[in-house]
């Protein structure tokens, strides 16, 4: 069986924030190029959506470009890369501006500017919102704008399986159409993967279904190399059953983190002393990989309370009162109520730390280009790195405007100096499809359950690269990951049929968060010191001497993955000590 | 007390089958599980071959719509309990064609939302330079705020009756999109999206019976931005191009 074929000049993959900015970037780089733009779902689903508090961008006259860098450097334990950095902060304000200009629905100051609040780990306010659903009307303003582009054909709900690579360059992609089952090659003289992250790793997570980390995996098994992977960012206020991240913007209007006890328990943790008004870096808004390991803490205590998903303390806002609530945090109000029944006007919000978002990614360079000739990575899939070990709050969804606009621009810079297609290409796109037939849909007997493999994998990621990690915990979920590979092998597929089989992009899902789990995994066994959200029982202190380092996660078949280091870019702030609250 | 609780589900694998059936399932009645946990308990415990969209289960990304007896709804925001003593009948959106089981066929949707031209329209060169924003004061913001809501669920078309017997209907989520761009100050669009509104008889055969927002999990109205248009917008715009001399004043 052979696959349908398709052409276009630059191939996107991903269509949320990242994707989007990326494409009218091109545009605008050539307007005469072709931009195909794949998603798994249709644009308006993308987990940007989800994004709450807000974006950062220097504006008001008190605050300072290196004020944001430092922020971020700072808040990254120094694992970022200052000159990332220094552009990202440098680019941000335009960005936020054009996207101000498109539409986007940004909360305001009486007098029609742009309003701006203060975020967890940020010294000055920079953080511009649209009320407490940022990411929706960001995401919802970028689709929109994209529509009025003739150049950008989209292909919705269609799901990639591979990367055409010859010749040593990224040459486009192979997909599944979705409502036909149909296999389409896509060839292309750049592709940019801009798929989000994969929080669907861990059992506790704010990211949506579709956060399987596709985009990290189809590098990865391209041979490009995976970034600081060991760094997993848990947000520290989730709703236990569903993951509901119930943003930093509840904190920083004033909420507190209480103990069983009702114990604002961070100050026990150098976080700050308590303030009855919130006090920028300091306790509540500390950084998140602080305020989530107190929680650890607090839970090995025995000072958390205990519920039918495992343990939690309480985020309290009831002392803002109902005004405060309904006109600064009522997408809060509404998730607690329509989600989890609890009105947190009137009742305590019970949390725990779920996770967020991935520093780690594809590694690309400041212009979003990867290793591999004629790809491209931008937004949470991609790692540069300007997030460090840990990434602040509202960081990312600028990141994904910065460095979606840099990686298209790229894309396009080397599309228009085009070199000719291989010849190879569809011969390579004809294998994937017989793989995907053999592997998947022709497949007859397999035993083992996609959800409970899916389920033991949870387990072991939480237990053994969780929040806390050591030898013996990451030798321990190696050794599940490495089984659980094997049993994929066997794997029941029920679903045979061609139209919409979601059965089928499952599988698939949980084949790419496999070969994910084992490079974090790999990855967090070689830092053997504790940064940001990457914290070592057995190695607590940080170690510049020799980690002072991206590592980068090499997938060897049948073997462990190989870990390189490159050295972090340091410009004008020397490694510090990171210091909050005092 | 009920410990579970059952679900007829719409199926409909066009290889299988050549007309749609419904297969019950038992699931577990448990307090927290919405109708989409339900579902994906089936998909996972019991028949891996169910089919159905879904991805943030938090109200936002507007992927879980489906008809919960009979009603339009996000199945991530229904309780099960709610339902109890059951059984639910759960369905794939109507008014549209149908894939496969849940999944609905949404084309026709999205060339709507892209026909009333949902995006910042500027005349001529008044665009300002990149480094300023247009103001905006929340009064302002506030005018067309409401419209800019919509998640694009896609409940309104599910539940109205003019785009059930007149597919060529905009409908409510596409003109209440058209409606959140008229009333932005930073737009001057209005008038090429009026005319586009009004070449649709669909609008005016909207009775205002409202069923669009009645069933809008976000509060958007569509059914009043239609009406408003009828009333406001579209008379200015007939005003334009009708009285003598009457354009551009």
């Amino acid at each position: 069986m052979s696959s349908h074929q398709h052409e276009c000049d630059v191939l996107i993959i991903g269509a949320g924030g990242a994707g989007l900015r990326a494409a009218i970037a091109v545009v605008e780089a050539n307007p005469k190029l072709k931009i195909g733009v794949i998603s798994k779902v249709y644009p308006m689903r993308s987990h940007t959506v989800s994004a709450e508090g807000g974006a950062a961008a220097v504006i008001k006259s008190n605050d300072s470009l290196d004020h944001h860098s430092y922020d971020t450097i700072s808040g990254g334990d120094w694992m970022s890369d200052q000159d990332a950095v220094e552009a990202f902060v440098q680019e941000a304000p335009k960005e936020m501006i054009r996207l101000e200009h498109w539409g986007c629905p940004w909360s305001r100051q009486e007098d029609g500017l742009v309003a701006v609040r203060p975020f967890g780990g940020m010294k000055n306010e920079r953080t511009w919102f649209a009320a407490d659903k940022t990411g929706f009307h960001m995401l919802h303003t970028l689709f929109q704008n994209t529509l009025k582009y003739e150049q950008i054909e989209r292909f919705d709900e269609w799901f990639v399986t591979k990367l055409l690579v010859d010749d040593g360059r990224c040459q486009g992609a192979v997909a599944i159409e979705m409502a036909t089952g149909k296999m389409h090659s896509i060839t292309a003289g750049a592709v940019i993967l801009c798929t989000g992250g994969c929080g669907k790793v861990f059992p506790y997570t704010t990211n949506a279904n579709i956060k399987t980390g596709d985009g990290m995996a189809l590098a990865y098994r391209a041979n490009v190399p995976l970034k600081d992977m060991e760094f997993v960012q848990y947000h520290p206020t989730g709703l236990p059953f569903t993951g509901i991240l119930i943003t930093e913007a509840t904190r920083s209007e004033g909420g507190h983190l209480l103990n069983k006890d009702g114990y604002r328990y961070l100050q026990d943790y150098d976080l700050g002393r308590p303030e009855p008004k919130p006090v920028l870096r300091s306790m509540e808004l500390g950084p998140r990989d602080r305020l989530s390991q107190a929680f650890v803490k607090e839970q090995e205590k025995g000072r958390t309370l205990t519920g039918p998903y495992g343990s939690f303390v309480h985020l309290d806002i009831r002392h803002l009162g109902e005004k405060i609530i309904n006109a600064k945090l009522p997408f809060v109000r509404e998730l607690c109520l329509k989600y989890e029944n609890i009105d947190p006007i009137k009742e305590m919000i019970p949390v725990r730390p779920v996770v967020h978002y991935m520093m780690g990614g594809i590694h690309t360079d400041i212009h979003g280009a990867t290793p591999l000739e004629g790809l491209y990575a931008a937004g949470e899939v991609a790692c540069v790195s300007i997030n460090g070990a840990n990434r602040l709050g509202s960081n990312s969804l600028t990141e994904l405007l910065v460095f979606g606009a840099r990686a298209g621009k790229s894309a396009a810079e080397l599309v228009s100096g085009k070199k000719s297609k291989s010849t190879a290409l569809h011969a390579l796109a004809s294998e994937e499809v017989a793989r995907i037939e053999r592997q998947f849909l022709k497949k007859t007997g397999g035993t083992e359950r996609i959800a409970d493999l899916r389920k033991e994998m949870h387990q072991t990621m939480e237990a053994g690269a969780g929040i806390y990690r050591s030898e013996a915990t990451l030798l321990k979920s190696q050794g599940v990951i490495q089984s659980l590979q094997e049993r994929f092998h066997n794997v029941s597929v029920s679903d045979a049929s061609r139209t919409f089989n979601t059965e089928l992009i499952s599988v698939i899902e949980l084949s790419y968060m496999l070969d994910i789990a084992e490079a974090i995994i790999q990855s967090a066994l070689h830092r053997k010191e504790s940064r940001g959200s990457h914290q070592r029982n057995d190695y607590p202190k940080r170690d510049d001497t020799t980690y002072l380092a991206h590592s980068l996660a090499y997938r060897k078949e049948k073997e462990l993955p190989e870990i390189k280091y490159s050295p972090v870019t340091i410009t004008r702030w020397p490694p510090g000590e990171r210091v909050y609250g005092r | 007390m009920q410990t579970h609780i059952s679900l007829d589900v719409f199926r409909y694998r066009p290889e299988q089958e050549s007309e749609p059936v419904f297969q019950r399932y038992e699931v577990p009645l448990r307090k927290d599980w919405v109708i989409l946990d339900a579902l994906n308990y089936i998909k996972d415990q019991v028949d891996g071959t169910l089919s159905f969209r879904w991805s943030c289960r938090m109200g936002v990304c507007g992927s879980c719509g489906m008809m919960v007896n009979g009603t339009p709804v996000l199945t991530c925001a229904s309780f099960l309990e709610k339902f109890a003593p059951g059984p639910i009948r759960v369905e794939p959106l109507e008014n549209f064609p149908v894939v496969r089981d849940l999944v609905i066929e949404m084309s026709d949707f999205m060339d709507k939302l892209k026909k009333v031209k949902p995006w910042i329209i500027r005349r001529e060169e008044e665009e300002k330079s990149p480094a300023t924003e247009y103001l905006q004061t929340p009064s302002q913001l506030a005018d067309y705020k409401q419209y800019s809501m919509c998640i694009n669920c896609m409940l309104c078309y599910a539940a109205c009756p003019v785009y059930g017997l007149e597919p060529g209907f905009t409908g409510p989520a596409a003109i209440a999109l058209a409606q959140r761009y008229n009333l932005d100050n930073r737009d001057q669009g209005q008038q090429e999206r009026m005319e586009l509104l009004s070449a649709d008889d669909g609008i005016w055969q909207c009775t205002f019976v409202g069923e669009c927002s009645a069933v809008c999990p976000k509060g958007v109205d569509p059914a009043g931005a239609i009406q408003r248009y009828k009333v406001g917008g579209a008379g200015d715009w007939w005003k334009s191009v009708l009285l003598p001399f009457g354009k551009g004043s």
